[in-house]
This record gives C-alpha cells, structure tokens and sequence, in this order.
C-alpha cells in the first residue's frame, strides 16, 4: 500500500471516529425518535414521513423523526436492545405490535397510555373496543390503537366465474371453502405448477392466522386475560388445526409444507391461488396489483364468524421527559384523529380505528366507491384479541412450532398441541400468583 | 485427448452451474416482476427496480457508512497489526509465546460469537448505534499479526541492522524496512479483510439501530423482510447493488488477488 | 573490572528499553483482545451461571441450573444435531469441490478465466445477498430451481418449507458461496508445486489419478488443514442465511446454534441461557480444532 493511500485511509477513520453519526441534532424542537415497522405493501416509509412533516409544520415545537426498523419483530428488537444500551439514540416512542405489551412491560420501559392521557377517558374510549382489549392490562391501556387489522378472505372474481361458482359471493362457512376450493384447484398433471383453490399462508407467524380458524371452531381467546395461561389444546383448537391440515393434506386444495406469507399476495396475482387469507393491511397494495375483479369477505364461519385483531399500536417509552410525554400525546392524539385515521385506513387498508373515523366524509366517500374496504370494520363485531402472553416471543414461537410440525406433517395435530400447551405451562408458570 | 474433453466439459458444467443463481438475480433485476420468472428473451429491459429499491432506503448512506466502517477498521488493523506482529516477530521478552497463544484464541473465539456480552461493552461506551462500534471488535485481529508475524520472521535480519546503525528508531525500522517488504501480505490481508467486513452481517445488526449507522448488509435485511409483500425483482435489485463494488473489485483485480494469495505464501 | 562495569548498566538498560518497548508495540492489539474476546468470554462464562436479570428480579447464582436446562431443552439438542449435521454436510463438500475446481482450473482448459470468477464470486456476495436471491430460487412453483425441475418432467417442491429438505436448502446456500473461497487457496498451493516433481511422476509411468494421490494430495495438506479450520468454524459462526431463508423453521429443523443464541439473547431476552449456550459453542470450536490439528495436522507434509 502507497503511503499516501495509507494517510489518506487514516484521515478519513479519523473522520469517521468524530462524526456524530446516528448522534441527534439538539435544535429548539424536542425530538422525538419513533421506530416503525412496514409490515404490509406500499409506500409506508413515504407516508409516515408525511405525516410526521405534515404534524411538525403545525406543531413546530416538535419533531417527530420516524425510523424504518424493519418488520414488526424486528422493530421490538430494536427498540428493547436500544432501550437497554442506553445512548443517544434510543427511541421515545414505537409502533409495535398490541400484543407485544406484555414484552414491553416487562421490562420495564413503558410509559402507560391512560398516564399520557392523564384520564381522559372519552379519547381513550373512542377507539373500538375490539383493538382496546389488546392494549390492556393490570386494569390500565399501555399502547394507542394506530394500524390495526384483521385477517380477511379475498377471491379471485375472473377465477371463481371460470370454475362456474358465483363471482360475487364469497364462501359463506368451512364447508364451502373447501367446495369451492375443490372446484378452484387445477392441476395441470401429476408433476406440474399446480393452481391452488386458497392459500392460508403460514410461514413467520402462522398463529395469526390460524387464530382465524381457532375462532371459529369456538376457541374464543387462545391466552387468558392477563396473559398466564394458554388454552393450546383445548378440543376446539385442536379441531380447527385438523380442518387447517386437511385443507393441504387430506383435502389437495391448499399447497402442503410451510405457506410463504410474503409471496402469496404475488401467487394471488398470478392466479396461482383463487383465494387467500391475509391482513386487509395488504388491501391497498392488492388493489394496485391484481390484474382482474376480486372480491373480500370475512373469514367462513363454523360455530360461528371470528377473527383475530392485529397490527401495531403507538408505544411511549419512560425514557421521556414530561415535554416529551406531552408532545408524544399531542402527536398521538393528532395521527389517530378521524382525519389522520381515515386517511391512512386509505391510503394502506388498515382498519380505521375508531367510529368517528369512518364517519368522515372522505373515508364514507371511498368505502361507497370501494367496498372492499369496510369488510375488516364489519367483521370487528365477531372479532376476539390476539394471542398475547407473557414472554410473548417465547410462547408464541413454542405455539408457532407446533403449527409448523402439524402442517408439514411431523407430527399429528392434537400430540403437536398438547406439546405446545405443556411447553407454554412450564414458560409461564413463573408468571402465575 | 477424451480424458481432456472430460475435464473440460466437467469445469464448463460445474462453473454455469455456479454462475447460474447470479445470472437468475440479474435477470429479474432488469425485468419487472411479471416478466422475472418467464426466460423470454424478448421481455423489455428496464431500471426501475433499482430505481424503487434506492428509493425506498437510503442506499447511499448505507453506502457512505459501509465504505467508511470498513476503512477504518482496515487502517486501525494494519496499524495495530504491524505494531504488535514486529514486537511479536523480532523482540523477546518475558510471555512472549503465551501472549501470542492466548492471541491465537480470537481465530477460534470471534467477536461474532460473543455478540451479548460485547454489545454490553459497547453499550458501557456509550457506542451503541455509532459506527465505531461496528469496526471496534475487529481492530485487534488475530489473523492479520499472524500472517504479519510470519512475514517479519523472514525479513533477513541485516535490513534492520542496516538501519538501527543509521540510528532509526523501531517504528522507523517498521515503516522504512520490513512494511514495504510485507506489502504483498499487506493486499492480501487487506482484501480479505475488506471482504470480510464489507459482508459482516450478525454483529453490525446488534450494534445498530438507525439508518444513521446503518451498513448495506443490515440495510439490505431491514429493506427486504418479509412481510412485505415481496417483490422479487426489486430484491434482486437491492441484492445485486450491495454487492455491486466488491463485485466489481473483484472482477478487476482478480489476477492480483489471486497473485497476492500466492506470494502470501500461505502453506 | 573496571572495563566490564560501565558496559553492564547499559546492557542492562537496552534490555529493558527492549522491553518496554516491545509491551508498548503490543498494548493497543492486547487492550482490545482483552476488551472484546478475552473479558467477553470470562464473563460469559460467569454469566452463565446466574440467572437472567429481569426487571422485578435481579440475578442471582444458580450454578449450572442454564445447562440442566439445556439438557433438558428439545430444541437445544435439535439445534445441535442441526449443527454437527450441517457442519457433516457442507465442510466436505466445499472443501471437496475447492478442490476439483482448483485441479480444473489449473488444467488450463480454455475458459478457465471465466470459470475461476464463476467460482470465486459468490464469495465476494455478502451472505444476506446470496441469501435473498437463493430465496427466490428455492420459491414453490416460479422460482428458478422448480421451473428447471418442471422443465426436466420432476415435479416441483417446497425446498424451505418442508422440515426434511429445509437443513439441507440451506446447506447448499453455504457450500454454493464458500467452495470457491478455498478454492483460491488450493489454487495458490497447487501453483507452487514444482513441475519437476509431476514431471518425474510421469517419466515413471505413473497414471494422472496416482500422481494426483500420491505427489500432489500430500502436498496439499497444510493448505487443507488451513482449509478445514475455516470450514469448521464457518459452519458454527455463520447465520447470516437463517434471517433470510428460513428463520430456523420450520419447526426448528434448520435451527442452528448461534442462531438459537441470537433468539435467545435478542427475541426472548434470556441472557443466561443465552451466555451458557454460548460456552457449549465456544467448547465446541475449541475441541474441534484440537481434533484437526492433532488428527490432520500430523498427516501433513511440509515442505
């Protein structure tokens, strides 16, 4: 190596060791760094640093600085690690999964949403009690509903016409799912691509989906109230896992083995799937995209409709002063007014998350043009919380690995639930009074 | 000669085999989606995914604190290398061996592996999220004073003589006799080191938070998690961009990293 | 004796300049091994045996309660097993095929020049790059491997999605990306053989596979033992594929010990678990290197 190279290298690693870089800038504005994840198609990064300039240049005392964070685990990964390094650059807020509370809480970061609020209940209660259930615990709301969603059913209309079924009506129950999915399936011989009926994907964190199924067969909560015990192996569980199984392995109407979630929004384009399950998160993205009519419904009932609640609500970390704990609210309260909630339930196809929401004249005006979009709202009246624990990463991977065995075959549904259940015992036993 | 052809057909066979996965990722890099997984050879060319994908994280930062992040840790090693290797190589004192060995346990024992504990030590510096931290595991490395080592051993001890009689100090004797004389080492380390950090993936994802210190590698991860919905060709896009100036290096300065392995001497 | 006197202070005094000067060349790489490999892996080792800080309950002494539970742990032997598999799989494949493209290449047929780069490159990808592209070769139906098996007459399959090929999907990612590595390092080895000594063989008579096993394989040993030592540690320290490909799964079947590590320290929080699964690593790497240095290393020809 040249000596000049050498001291030019030198210089610029001296350069490098003084740069303040990821260090933030102390300017009037209090600053308020906020992890996110994108966890569904679209410009969401573009969006939300929208509304964070659209909400500076009203509020100029503050600043919201949104940081991408990856997917929603990841998110939380980041948040706690920074959390706990300590440094200049840990978050104040987050938007992380609702069930992510108990995580969060746990270790000690939190700063409670009715706190924030200082009992202002009438804000509070005007989101839908169905995305409130997941943001409570120890009788206090820790987390503010902001992108939440439910599972939905959407079907290929062109496909569905081709196979003689009716293009506008969506399978009512179980049984006719899997008729149609019957019909659906085409194979085009023993050895080629095969065109499947549905596809409920399952790979990451098929619990979710599956809760769907779990709902449906009876199974209302998969997880107690405060998070202690799991009901993994009751016989409704168990039912709705078979049902989920035979679809692939008894049935032929589903592709066996592990369901990639993020490519099968890409096989629904292709027509490689008729129907899917998946967030109404995805509406907005499989609007642009799918090249022919589809329709979305809510998930085929069995005892009875359900579905799961998802998505990410707004964290606050005690890493706060009491500005910041005010500017935080006042960002908050102002994301998730009807305007701001409408407007990005539009623009993503997450669920509006309160009434005066979709009482707005924009978003009344859109679901009168676009229907699809009040699916996921309609069916929040059967929906039940997600499955939320203690040690929630750890419960849920257990709970994920045995839908994982089951649906690739390893082992029998019931002997990979009881499994899960008496894993999830011994993990939150510690938790219990 | 049929045994020649055998062996021609056989390297032919097992490089395409090789480049294949490479030439699948450019190929839906330049086609959109749609005509990705058809081989039409007529489906239209076209940028925008590259476009899409710089467009949607800040590659170029992660381009400005990659390049930088692996410079300094490369200097910081050859300086910190070549120091500890000449005192390894040419003077004795009391647990020089020892020394050495218990040096020789980082080739085992990687920072990689001791991410929590060394990420709590980072955190103790306050350097979390800073891209200092990224290199600073790595400035002590093992790998680079041995082979320095071996290459000083085989300086003829009449260069350095030469110049303490001329009256030079040791870091004079370092710089004026045995670096120059190491150079081939020095590009070969240097290459591996820098292909090594540019690619180093577990460690920089603990250690960084924000785009701010964000490096291509986590960049690339963060950009392309799943759920999303995937788009292969803008993923393939990103991938290939990321790799794109080492890959380009390589290609250029393939018969010096091939020489300079070779004149390493690596037995 | 007057003579003698005055030199010995001085020698005296050069030697301990010697020294000092020695221990100051040495300070920054000895500060910064202690700091980050040494000091890590002593209080890893500690932390093992303490139980995980939480935030109602700070740690306390359990002795070796982590690695009862390790014991006890399905997972951790599954992950295991996953490892010594993996590590079974891909070290003699990579380094068998560095070996062949090495010959190949160096057999001057025309297009080595390409084939050496189409070997080499995927070297040059970072690990979570190959990796993604691999991922779109491994989808069901319109990813490169199925179509290909489709254009054959085979029928199709889910490569990550299926516990009894997902190890071994991501086995191929790994050999894929290091047989080209070492290839450069057998390449260099081969290269320094002396002509002379093939050209003797062959005035004997002896056939192109003998001259191979006999003269040149001997003579790789060092470059191989250095090999194998990368390999070896390559197969227990490299993850980066696992975030992209396959996440462990499904159902653990392509876990691997430093990514359970990873899970465990970063996803569920238990840092003593964590510390003392990491000592099972760190004592794995240890004993495999002494077995390959004792075992190879005494086979090898220097020259």
């Amino acid at each position: 190596m040249q000596r000049r190279d050498f001291l030019k290298l030198s210089a610029a690693s001296a350069l490098t060791a003084a740069l303040p870089i990821g260090g933030a800038h102390a300017a009037d504005a209090i600053e308020l760094p906020m992890y996110y994840p994108v966890a569904v198609g679209g410009p969401i990064a573009k969006i939300m640093d929208g509304y964070a300039a659209a909400f500076h240049q009203a509020n100029p005392d503050v600043r919201i600085r949104p940081i991408y964070t990856g997917s929603y685990q990841d998110t939380t990964i980041k948040a706690l690690t920074a959390l706990r390094g300590g440094g200049n650059s840990a978050p104040k807020m987050a938007v992380a999964l609702a069930v992510d509370i108990f995580t969060y809480y746990d270790q000690n970061v939190l700063v409670a949403a009715d706190d924030l609020a200082k009992g202002d209940k009438a804000w509070l209660d005007g989101f839908y009690p169905a995305f409130l259930a997941n943001s409570r615990m120890a009788d206090k709301t820790w987390s503010v509903p902001f992108q939440r969603s439910t599972p939905v059913l959407y079907w290929n209309k062109a496909a569905f016409k081709a196979a003689g079924l009716d293009p506008e009506r969506a399978p009512a129950d179980w049984n006719e799912m899997q008729d149609y999915a019957r019909r659906l399936t085409r194979a085009h011989n023993a050895k080629s691509i095969t065109d499947w009926g549905v596809q409920i994907p399952s790979s990451g964190f098929p619990y979710w989906l599956f809760q769907g199924l779990a709902i449906e067969n009876g199974q209302a909560r998969l997880a107690s109230v405060d998070g202690t015990a799991t009901h993994f192996d009751s016989p409704e569980t168990i039912g709705a896992l078979e049902y989920m199984v035979g679809l692939a392995r008894k049935n032929g109407v589903m592709p066996s083995g592990i369901i990639n979630w993020g490519t099968t929004p890409q096989d629904f384009f292709k027509g490689r799937c008729a129907m899917m399950w998946t967030t109404t998160g995805n509406l907005t993205n499989v609007r642009k995209h799918a090249p022919f009519p589809f329709g979305v419904g809510m998930l085929p009932k069995h005892k009875r409709y359900g579905a799961p609640t998802g998505g990410g609500n707004l964290y606050v970390f005690n890493n706060t002063t009491t500005e910041e704990r005010a500017a935080a609210l006042r960002f908050i309260r102002w994301v998730t007014a009807p305007e701001q909630a409408a407007d990005w339930g539009m623009q993503t196809g997450y669920v509006a998350t309160s009434p005066a929401a979709w009482n707005t004249g924009a978003l009344k005006k859109y679901v009168a043009g676009f229907p699809q979009a009040a699916v996921a709202r309609d069916q929040l009246q059967y929906a039940e919380p997600e499955l939320s624990t203690h040690e929630n990463q750890r419960v849920t991977k257990v709970f994920n690995d045995a839908l994982e065995a089951a649906l690739t075959g390893q082992k029998s549904s019931a002997a990979a639930l009881h499994e899960a259940q008496s894993k999830a015992d011994a993990i939150l036993r510690r938790y219990r009074a | 000669m049929n045994g020649s052809r055998l062996l021609a057909v056989a390297m032919w066979l097992l490089a395409a085999l090789w480049i294949m996965p490479l030439l699948f990722a450019l190929w839906a890099a330049f086609h959109s989606f749609a005509d990705a997984t058809h081989f039409n050879p007529l489906a239209p060319l076209t940028l925008d995914n590259f476009v899409r994908a710089w467009n949607a994280a800040p590659f170029a930062r992660y381009f400005l604190n990659t390049f930088l992040m692996v410079s300094m840790t490369l200097v910081a090693q050859l300086v910190i290398g070549s120091l500890a290797a000449y005192a390894f190589a040419r003077y004795r004192f009391a647990g020089r061996n020892l020394l050495f060995s218990l040096i020789l346990i980082q080739l085992l024992v990687m920072p990689n592996m001791l991410i929590v504990e060394n990420y709590r030590t980072v955190a103790q510096l306050g350097l979390v999220d800073h891209l200092l931290a990224v290199g600073l595991p790595y400035f002590a490395s093992a790998f680079g004073i041995f082979l320095l080592r071996q290459t000083f051993m085989s300086v003829p001890k009449a260069l350095e003589e030469a110049a303490r009689i001329e009256g030079a100090g040791p870091l004079a004797v370092l710089w004026h006799v045995y670096l120059p004389l190491a150079r081939p080492v020095l590009v070969a380390y240097g290459l591996v080191s820098v292909s090594y950090h540019w690619n180093d993936f577990l460690w920089p994802l603990v250690v960084t938070n924000t785009p701010g210190s964000r490096v291509l590698t986590v960049g690339l991860q963060v950009f392309s998690t799943s759920d999303q919905g995937v788009d292969w060709s803008v993923i393939s896009a990103a991938a290939l961009m990321t790799s794109a100036p080492l890959l380009a290096a390589f290609l250029i300065f393939q018969r010096q990293f091939v020489q300079s392995f070779m004149r390493a001497g690596i037995r | 004796m007057a003579a003698i006197a005055p030199v010995l202070p001085r020698a005296k005094a050069l030697y301990l300049g010697d020294h000092l000067v020695a221990w100051l060349l040495i300070a920054p790489a000895l500060l910064l091994f202690v700091a980050f490999t040494l000091y890590p892996a002593a209080a890893t080792l500690l932390q093992s045996l303490y139980s995980t800080p939480m935030a109602h309950r700070p740690a306390h002494f359990v002795g070796l309660a982590h690695f009862q539970q390790m014991l006890g742990d399905p997972v951790f032997r599954q992950v295991l097993g996953n490892n010594l598999l993996y590590a079974a799989g891909s070290i003699p494949a990579s380094v068998a095929l560095a070996l062949l493209m090495a010959l190949l290449v160096d057999a001057r047929i025309p297009g080595r020049g390409f084939a050496r780069m189409a070997f080499f490159t995927p070297t040059v990808l970072p690990l979570i790059a190959a990796a993604n592209i691999w991922l779109f070769f491994y989808t069901p139906g319109y990813g490169l491997l199925d179509q290909l098996l489709h254009a054959f007459g085979f029928a199709g399959h889910n490569w990550l999605g299926t516990p009894s090929t997902a190890l071994w999907a991501v086995t191929a990612v790994a050999v894929w990306k290091q047989a080209g590595f070492f290839m450069i390092f057998y390449l260099a080895a081969l290269q320094q053989i002396p002509p002379s000594l093939r050209e003797a063989a062959a005035v004997e008579g002896a056939s192109r596979w003998h001259t191979f096993r006999r003269v040149v394989l001997p003579l790789l040993g060092p470059t191989t033992l250095f090999v194998l030592v990368n390999a070896v540690i390559g197969a227990f320290s490299l993850v980066d594929s696992l975030f992209v490909l396959t996440q462990g799964g499904p159902d653990n079947t392509s876990n691997l010990l430093l990514y359970y590590i990873f899970q465990n320290a970063f996803q569920f929080w238990d840092t003593g678990y964590a510390a003392a699964l990491t000592v099972v690593l760190i004592l794995i790497l240890a004993a495999a290197s002494l077995l390959q240095f004792l075992f190879v290393g005494r086979r090898t020809h220097y020259q």
